[in-house]
C-alpha cells in the first residue's frame, strides 16, 4: 500500500486547504503517478486533477510530486517515491481552483507578452518561407516546449513577481523568435524585454532546467536573450 | 514594458552590466588587500600605502562599486519580497521606507569613506 498525501481544497465546502492521507494499492507495480491519481479517483470521485494525452505531450498534468513539479503521466513511482511516501500537491505559485487544479492566467499573461506568434511584414513569397538546415536547427531545444508550467511555477523569481518576470517558460518562447531567421521583429521583441523584471529577475538559480519534463534549457535561452540586447543595446 | 523608477538605470541590461562590472571592481580591490595583507604590513606600510594616490582613487573605486552593487542588490531583493502584491499598500510603503533607508546609510557610507581617504 503506497502512502499518499494529497492537497485537497474544494473552495465551496473548505475554508482552507489541507493535506489528506490516502492509501493506495498499486499491486506491487511501478505506475506513472498519474495511474495513482486515477486510481485514488476510482476511491473518492471528487479528487480533482487536470490530464488529457497521458503521454507527456499536452502539458496538463504539471504537478509537485514530493517537493518537484513534474507530469505526473511520466513521472514513475521509483523516481520520486522515497520511505513509501508520495506527497501531491498542486504547481506552487498559482492560485489553486480546486485541489491541484491551478488557475494558470498568469502563466499565459506572460506567454501573451512575448508575442509568440512569426512577424515578419515582408511580402510573403509564393509558397512558403523558407529556412536553411543550420537555421531551422537553432529552433531546436527551443519548439518542443508544451507550455506545462513546471519550470514558471518552480522558479522563485516567478513566484515574487508573476506579473512582472516573464518566467522561463515565456523566456524560452521569446528566444525561440528571437533566433527563428524568418522574423524581422527582433528589434521590437529585444526593445519590449529591457527592462529591470521581465528578463533581469531570471538569477540564473536553474530550478527550470532542474524539472522541464523535456529536458529543455531556459536558463540557457535567457543567457542568450540578455546576449542579444548586450550586443545590440537597444 | 515594466516601468520602474527606483532601480538604478532605467533598463535592467544597464543594472546588470553595473552589477557585473562594480563586482569585478570588488574582487580586484579586495584580491590585492588581501595580498598585501597576507605579504605583512605593519602601520607605517599600510600609511605608506594609502598615501599614495592611485591606491586612494582604487579605494574609492572599490567604494562607488560597493555602493552600485549594493544599490542594484538591495534593490532586487526589496521588490521580491515587500510588495504590493504581497502585502498590499503596506508592501509598498514599508519599502519606500527601506529604500528610503537603505539610501541614507549608502549615502553617508560614501560621504564618510571618501573623507577617511582623503582627510588624513
Ligand atoms: S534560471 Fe532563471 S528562470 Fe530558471 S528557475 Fe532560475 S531564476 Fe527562474
Ligand atoms: S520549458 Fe519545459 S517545463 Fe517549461 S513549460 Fe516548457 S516544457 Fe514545461
Ligand atoms: S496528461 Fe498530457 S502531459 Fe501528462
Amino acid at each position: 500500500m503506497l502512502q499518499v498525501s494529497i492537497y485537497r481544497y474544494n473552495p465551496e465546502t473548505d475554508s482552507e486547504p489541507y493535506m489528506q492521507d490516502v492509501q493506495v494499492d498499486t499491486g506491487g507495480k511501478d505506475l506513472m503517478v498519474l495511474d495513482v491519481l486515477e486510481l485514488m479517483k476510482t476511491q473518492d470521485a471528487t479528487v480533482a486533477f487536470r490530464r488529457s494525452c497521458r503521454e507527456g505531450v499536452c502539458g496538463s498534468d504539471g504537478v509537485n510530486m514530493n517537493g518537484k513539479n513534474g507530469l505526473a503521466c511520466i513521472t514513475p513511482l521509483s523516481a520520486t517515491v522515497r520511505n513509501n511516501k508520495l506527497v501531491l500537491r498542486p504547481l506552487p505559485g498559482l492560485p489553486v481552483v480546486r485541489d491541484l487544479v491551478v488557475d494558470m492566467s498568469m502563466f499565459y499573461a506572460q506567454y501573451e507578452k512575448v508575442q509568440p506568434y512569426l512577424q515578419n511584414d515582408t511580402p510573403a513569397p509564393a509558397i512558403e518561407r523558407l529556412q536553411s538546415p543550420e537555421e531551422r536547427a537553432k529552433l531546436d531545444g527551443l519548439y518542443e516546449c508544451i507550455l506545462c508550467a513546471c519550470c514558471s511555477t518552480g522558479c522563485p523569481s516567478f513566484w515574487w513577481n508573476p506579473e512582472r518576470f516573464i518566467g522561463p517558460a515565456g523566456l524560452l518562447q521569446a528566444y525561440r523568435f528571437l533566433a527563428d531567421s524568418r522574423d524581422t521583429a527582433t528589434r521590437e521583441r529585444l526593445a519590449r524585454l529591457d527592462d529591470p523584471f521581465s528578463v533581469f529577475r531570471c538569477h540564473g538559480i536553474q530550478n527550470c532546467v532542474n524539472v522541464c519534463p523535456k529536458g529543455l534549457n531556459p536558463t540557457r535561452a535567457i543567457g542568450h536573450i540578455r546576449n542579444m540586447l548586450l550586443t545590440r543595446g537597444t | 514594458m515594466v516601468t520602474s523608477v527606483t532601480n538604478l538605470g532605467r533598463s535592467g541590461l544597464f543594472d546588470w552590466v553595473v552589477q557585473r562590472v562594480s563586482a569585478l571592481v570588488l574582487l580586484a580591490y579586495f584580491a590585492y588587500i588581501g595580498c598585501v595583507l597576507l605579504g605583512g604590513v605593519d602601520y607605517t606600510g599600510w600609511r605608506e600605502l594609502y598615501a599614495q594616490t592611485w591606491m586612494r582613487v582604487f579605494s574609492l573605486g572599490a567604494l562607488l562599486s560597493l555602493v552600485l552593487h549594493a544599490w542594484v542588490g538591495i534593490w532586487s531583493v526589496l521588490t521580491d519580497y515587500l510588495t504590493e502584491r504581497m502585502m498590499g499598500t503596506t508592501g509598498t510603503v514599508l519599502r519606500l521606507l527601506a529604500q528610503l533607508l537603505c539610501g541614507i546609510v549608502i549615502f553617508v557610507y560614501t560621504v564618510w569613506g571618501i573623507q577617511i581617504l582623503w582627510g588624513y
